[in-house]
């Protein structure tokens, strides 16, 4: 008995000591760490994909001699794709690696997390990949910045396409049952209703994020009898959604608006079966001929062995965002970082962005366009990048969102 | 005098099977009433149905007068119901002494505190109780490590905890030596005759029923087939036939 | 019309999968006992090897099929290595040990899935012949959903064939109903369960096949069929395989037609199918009433001895350590950094959230796979009324374990009244029910985008005191749970769990002291809640997770759930080596392959090191008691 709580104690101390030998603080003068935190294992096919085109970023930025004399270190981590976790690794990184700022996370309740976290630790926090309009508005707040046009700006620039298509009157829309599916939702109906009065929403479907059960819901949009379906599925679910609906016929005949749908984390996976004729935000990368952009897909394909995804944009354009920054703020101290991060402007190979001052969120654009078949694969035409300065509200109104 | 236990048209089917069927009796203060029969026979589910483990499906059941039919066990016991089971049911986690505890706490309504330890309460009543049964030396064994008879005498010692008025012995002495059964039965007979209180027991040992039952009700195949003493239950021709003679003459030698 | 008959077929071809999956679930609980929660893994499995098969054999008419044939027969095969190399040795385990060993199957395929196919979703080849739609009254209804019709009544039928007409199936009808039974009759178990773990995993394996048509492989397939299955098994009654059919169908049809009804019903609608039928039918549709001691009979639990010399030792030195470590942490920081304090409260949370569950799981006997309702709702109940009332930390905190306490009651009232897989299950549903309320009621809750701002007040806002008040609060929550152990109330919870039978012959109303302890439990729960949502800063849906219950279930389990030490063990192990093994890149693959070892060498969880051969053979503990005559359970 006695020995079974001998041992037991031994296990803790163990325990202690093994997590104190682990904490070896390496901080070298000569270098500027970031510290990174995404969904590596929950949701791999998103985040390795950041993941590559972020160290292609600092690997070019430290060949060219780093950032204020130093070089950058990419700590990266997983957060297993729960918001605790991710809020503990933050702590970590913040401590025991001694990071100058935390940037990454797709998830939105993760981009959250960290932006709460990064206010009450006053530590600078780049999101990356989030989506959530909560993240730079209702909940933003100082020390939180985000990279990607959000739900909002994207859902907006589809409703300003869709809007042209006077014939979509009646419009069903199918959703992922959950914060991101409810906001592209909300935000599309709001924006379309205000540039096209004449039309109405039927209905909504909302299928458990990544357990649709396709036949039904297809069946159920059906029922509707809309002009127009507002499509916010992806991953799996948008696949088993696109072969039921086309079996049965849904799309016919209809206006078909695919959220994210054209990106090729979400269209590649569906080969010939990908859906043709849909308004979709994505990103054709084989078509973009800007001399920047063609710069990047060669780096990219040489250095990966593999074709960018909108993930390797957005990390990449992070690194970038992250480097101007430091070079505008001449140091790592945090109130200099946010204070450059604020109206910080920087070249990217999609084109200017410019971080707004007013809510910290950047003017990335998406690319809009149709989705055709080429050579048995899905990916855009007729495209055309929006720069996403025109698809956010102005100062005043965004100054109402924010209330801080 | 009131009967201390009647029951009337007692009756209990398992889907086609009529496991107890109309069967009415009364329990004495003082007495010791033997129920007999095969197995299988009901004796077990009359049991059960007294004590609330099972419910009935109809007749009634007086304790001092009161309708008990249906109330769950827990209940029934602190109406003044004590049992032992056939198949010994002991808490297998603890020492003898805390299993006699555990029902005298119950029985000082004590079992929801929360705070003061267990180890302390009722230890002197606890080993008067085993002393009783002559467990006193094991107090301190595990339960789970006690011979079988053992353990039917820890049960008759937890099943006295709460000063019972009625006593349910089913098979007290199975699977004990025979000195130990003689043992058993004379502590039995001491406590009827103390306490006054009224025991009701089944026994496949003839020598064990008839040295020691007051009177003995026989039941057959869910239905009581003969009551009385001793005596003229031996007489009786029906469970003379039932158990082909041998046990009855066997009682008789 | 139209309408109405094709969402009908919908759904009924929506219940194949289904079936498959959950038939195969119920035949290896049904004779094995062991709740599988590796099997949603195989039925990944079986969507993952179709496809490569399918790419392999060519998809052409036949082809298809012979492709679909031979991914149920290797997932089969990856049951039957299951079971031989791990099952088998733990058989003789605590019941619902084989749990653990199942978690880390499914970390371990999880891993190992991702290596072999990467991590882009993979869409399912179509069947040759059946790719088109066929038009009833105007509607259209793939073909395919046809084959998937015919595909639940033909498997139910063989299986039928299968239990009543071979000796092997009569076989393991007698092992379903009776265990014992069949090992009195000299039949080799062994190779009875060896067999059941095929067909029951083939079956999930031909699920996952199946349903490629209709859609694909990934790597998220495992978490999300396996609560399904697990709710089909259990209402149609465990061990029942028309009743996994009946209530396959009655699910499948429930969804599709709610669905159109109630769009935002997707989450939620399930799980009250289960707790209506487990209120209602505690053992499913068609289930049976568990026969007591039917499972393994458990080596009996030594009596509770109060604290000895080295206990007292050891939970000094602990305490000692704990007390001192933010000492340290100012004295060298460079040794003792901050994350060390971080994550020695993300320990000790976890070490009250584990202490919480093991109140009812090893005195009361009582297994939840629902505790994470409480921890959550603790943590919700406080940042809630920091939401709307603006409330300090000092009265906030508060509402958690309140807040949990109430939740435990209303839940408890309704679980304590079943016990065993049924109580664990009904307490899986209850917690669904609360996750998916929290998730669905946007308005309140913040819906999945949770509620941020759940900050300590200044005094308790730096590192070292939160620290400090985190350890006070998780050492005297320790100490109150273990005097409610050695108190009466405790000792009756064990006594219930020893022998309802004589406990309720000691006029002990099991029910309602069970009823307490879960309370009781979900209070604590609460408390670590309230304890994590003001170290975070913030609180997800994600706490009231299925996975969060399982977190707590393994901590539990791993440690050891015979004595209060274990719980703690267990927390601690799992959270550190989760912090340790969290920097690699395949991390689950060795958490799971370190639980499988763990489980394999010491099946009496981490606490009971001290009475592994190792300590024996070091003669540092008392050899194995004797066994005596106990633990059956029949009015008899
Ligand atoms: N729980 C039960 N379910 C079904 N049948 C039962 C049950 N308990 C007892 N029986 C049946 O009822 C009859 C009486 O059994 P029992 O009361 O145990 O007899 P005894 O104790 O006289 O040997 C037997 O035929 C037995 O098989
Ligand atoms: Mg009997």
């Amino acid at each position: 008995m006695k020995v079974k709580y001998v041992l037991t104690a031994g296990v803790a101390l163990g325990v202690l000591s093994g997590a104190l030998a682990s904490s070896a603080p390496a901080l070298a003068a000569d270098e500027i760490k970031i510290g990174d935190i995404n969904s590596y294992t929950r949701l791999p096919a998103h985040t390795v994909p950041y993941r590559r085109g972020a160290i292609l970023a600092i690997e070019e930025i430290n060949k060219a001699g780093g950032v204020l004399g130093k070089k950058l270190v990419f700590v990266s981590r997983d957060d297993q794709g729960k918001p605790g976790e991710a809020v503990k690794v933050a702590e970590e990184l913040r401590s025991r690696d001694k990071v100058a700022l935390v940037s990454g996370s797709l998830f939105s309740h993760i981009g959250l997390a960290l932006a709460s976290w990064a206010k009450q630790r006053k530590t600078l926090y780049l999101a990356a990949e989030p989506l959530a309009d909560a993240l730079v508005w209702a909940k933003g707040n100082n020390y939180t910045f985000r990279l990607r046009p959000s739900t909002y700006m994207q859902a907006a620039m589809l409703a300003a396409e869709a809007a042209k298509r006077k014939d979509a009157k009646r419009w069903a829309t199918i959703a992922p049952n959950y914060a991101y599916g409810k906001d592209a939702v909300a935000a599309f109906q709001k924006v379309l209703k205000k540039l096209r009065p004449d039309v109405t929403f039927v209905g909504s479907q909302w299928p458990g994020l990544f357990k649709i059960d396709a036949g039904a819901e297809v069946q159920a949009l059906a029922a509707m009898k809309p002009d127009a379906i507002y499509n916010v599925t992806f991953g799996s679910d948008l696949a088993k959604f696109v072969r039921e609906g086309r079996t049965r016929g849904l799309f016919k005949g209809k206006l078909i608006v695919g959220l994210l749908t054209g990106e090729p984390e979400y269209i590649d996976p569906l080969k010939d079966e990908a859906p043709v004729g849909w308004l979709v935000t994505g990103y054709p990368w084989q078509d973009i001929d800007t001399p920047a952009h063609k710069k990047f897909l060669a780096a990219y394909q040489a250095r990966w062995n593999d074709y960018p995804r909108i993930g390797s944009i957005v990390g990449y354009n992070t690194m970038l965002a992250i480097q101007a920054m430091l070079k505008k703020a001449g140091s790592t101290d945090t109130d200099k970082m946010v204070a450059a991060m604020k109206g910080l402007s920087f070249d990217a190979p999609t084109g200017p962005i410019t971080f707004r001052a007013v809510d910290h969120q950047s003017t990335m654009g998406a690319y809009v366009g149709w989705t055709v078949l080429k050579d048995g694969k899905g990916t855009m035409e007729r495209w055309q990048y929006l720069d996403g300065a025109n698809y956010l509200p102005s100062v005043e109104e965004t100054k109402k969102l924010r209330k801080q | 005098m009131t009967a201390l236990l009647e029951v009337d048209r007692l009756s209990k089917a398992f889907g086609g099977v009529r496991a107890v069927q109309d069967v009415s009796f009364a329990v004495n203060p003082g007495e010791l009433l033997a129920l007999i029969g095969p197995n299988g026979a009901g004796k077990t589910t009359c049991f059960n149905m007294l004590m609330g483990q099972i419910r009935p499906d109809h007749g009634a059941i007086l304790l001092k007068g009161r309708d008990i039919a249906g109330l769950p066990p827990h209940r029934i016991w602190r109406l003044g119901v004590g049992r032992t089971f056939q198949i010994t049911a002991t808490f297998s986690s603890m020492t003898v002494r805390e299993n006699v505890q555990m029902a005298l706490i119950s029985h000082r309504n004590a079992g929801r505190r929360l705070w003061r330890p267990a180890a302390g309460t009722e230890t002197a009543q606890a080993d008067a109780l085993l002393d009783r049964v002559g467990m006193a030396e094991q107090g301190d064994r595990a339960c789970s490590v006690l011979a079988y008879g053992d353990l039917k005498r820890v049960e008759l010692a937890i099943a006295l905890a709460n000063d019972p008025d009625l006593l349910l012995m089913d098979e007290p002495t199975a699977g004990m030596a025979p000195r130990e059964r003689i043992e058993l039965m004379r502590l039995a007979d001491e406590i009827v005759a103390e306490r006054k209180i009224g025991v009701l027991f089944t026994e496949h040992d003839m020598d064990v029923v008839f040295a020691h039952a007051h009177r003995i009700m026989v039941l057959n195949r869910g239905e009581l087939i003969a009551e009385g003493t001793p005596e003229a239950v031996r007489a009786n021709e029906q469970v003379r036939e039932i158990y082909l003679g041998s046990s009855v003459e066997a009682g008789q030698a | 019309m139209g309408e109405f008959i094709v969402t009908l077929l919908t759904g009924l071809s929506s219940a194949a999968a289904l079936f498959l999956v959950a038939s195969g679930l119920s035949i290896i609980f049904g004779v094995t006992r062991i709740v599988n929660f590796a099997h949603g893994s195989f039925y990944m499995l079986g969507a993952y090897i179709g496809v490569t098969a399918v790419t392999a054999v060519g998809g052409g008419a036949v082809g298809f099929w012979v492709a679909i044939l031979l991914a149920a027969v290797a997932v089969g095969l990856i049951g039957v290595a299951m079971e031989i190399l791990l099952l088998r040795r733990i058989y003789r385990a605590p019941e619902l040990f084989q749990l653990i060993a199942t978690f880390g199957v499914i970390l371990v395929i999880q891993d190992v899935t991702l290596w072999i196919w990467g991590s882009e979703d993979l869409v399912g080849p179509r069947a040759p012949g059946f790719t088109g739609a066929v038009t009833i009254l105007g509607q259209r209804l793939p073909e395919y959903d046809l084959v998937l019709i015919a595909v639940s009544p033909l498997v139910l039928a063989g299986l039928w064939l299968l239990f009543n007409r071979t000796r092997w199936g009569t076989l393991v009808r007698a092992a379903t109903l009776d265990r014992q039974m069949v090992s009195a009759l000299g039949v080799n178990q062994r190779w009875l369960f060896t067999g059941v773990l095929f067909l029951g995993s083939a079956l999930a394996g031909l699920g996952g096949a199946i349903q490629l048509p209709k859609g694909g492989a990934d790597l998220l397939m495992d978490f999300n069929i396996i609560a399904a299955a697990f709710v089909v098994v259990v209402v149609g009654g465990m061990g029942s395989i028309g009743g996994a059919f009946l209530a396959a169908i009655l699910i499948g049809l429930l969804q599709t037609f709610g669905i159109q009804i109630f769009p935002n019903s997707t989450l939620i609608l399930m799980f009250l199918v289960m707790a209506v039928v487990l209120i209602f039918r505690p053992w499913g549709l068609l289930g049976k009433p568990e026969i007591p001691g039917h499972g393994v009979v458990e080596a009996p639990e030594a009596p509770l001895r109060p604290a000895g010399r080295g206990l007292r030792l050891a939970g000094a030195l602990v305490l000692a350590v704990l007390l001192l470590l933010p000492v340290a942490h100012l004295a060298v920081p460079a040794a003792v950094d901050d994350f060390l304090l971080v994550l020695v409260i993300d320990i000790m949370i976890f070490v009250l959230f584990a202490a919480a569950l093991h109140f009812i799981m090893g005195p009361g006997g009582m297994v939840s796979f629902g505790h994470a309702a409480f921890f959550g709702g603790g943590a919700y109940a406080a940042a809630l009324l920091v939401k709307f009332a603006e409330a300090p930390m000092e009265i906030a905190f508060w509402a958690a374990p309140a807040g949990a306490a109430l939740l435990a009651i209303l839940f408890g009232w309704f679980c304590v009244r079943l016990t065993g897989v049924y109580f664990a299950m009904l307490t899986l549903a209850f917690a669904q029910i609360a996750w998916s309320i929290v998730f669905q009621w946007g308005e309140v809750t913040g819906g999945d985008d949770g509620i941020l701002g759940t900050w300590p007040s200044d005094w308790a806002s730096s590192r070292i005191a939160y620290y400090y008040m985190t350890v006070g609060f998780v050492v005297a929550g320790l100490l109150a749970l273990r005097r409610m152990l050695f108190a009466p109330f405790g000792y009756t919870l064990r006594a219930g769990r020893d022998s309802p039978l004589r406990a309720a012959a000691i006029g002990i109303d099991i029910k309602r002291h069970q009823w307490i302890a879960f309370t009781i439990s979900g209070a604590f729960a609460g408390l670590a809640g309230a304890l994590f949502v003001y170290s975070k800063g913030s609180v997800f849906p994600t706490e009231m997770e299925i996975a969060r219950s399982f977190d707590a279930l393994l901590m539990v389990l791993l440690g050891g759930v015979h004595s209060l030490t274990g719980p703690i063990v267990g927390a601690t192990a799992l959270t550190w080596l989760n912090d340790l093994f969290s920097e690699l890149s395949y991390w689950r693959f060795l958490l799971g392959a370190t639980i499988i070892a763990l489980v394999l060498l010491l099946p009496d969880g981490l606490a009971g090191l001290g009475d592994t051969w190792l300590a024996r053979r070091l003669g540092l503990a008392a050899p194995a008691s004797g066994s005596g005559a106990n633990g059956q359970e029949t009015p008899a």
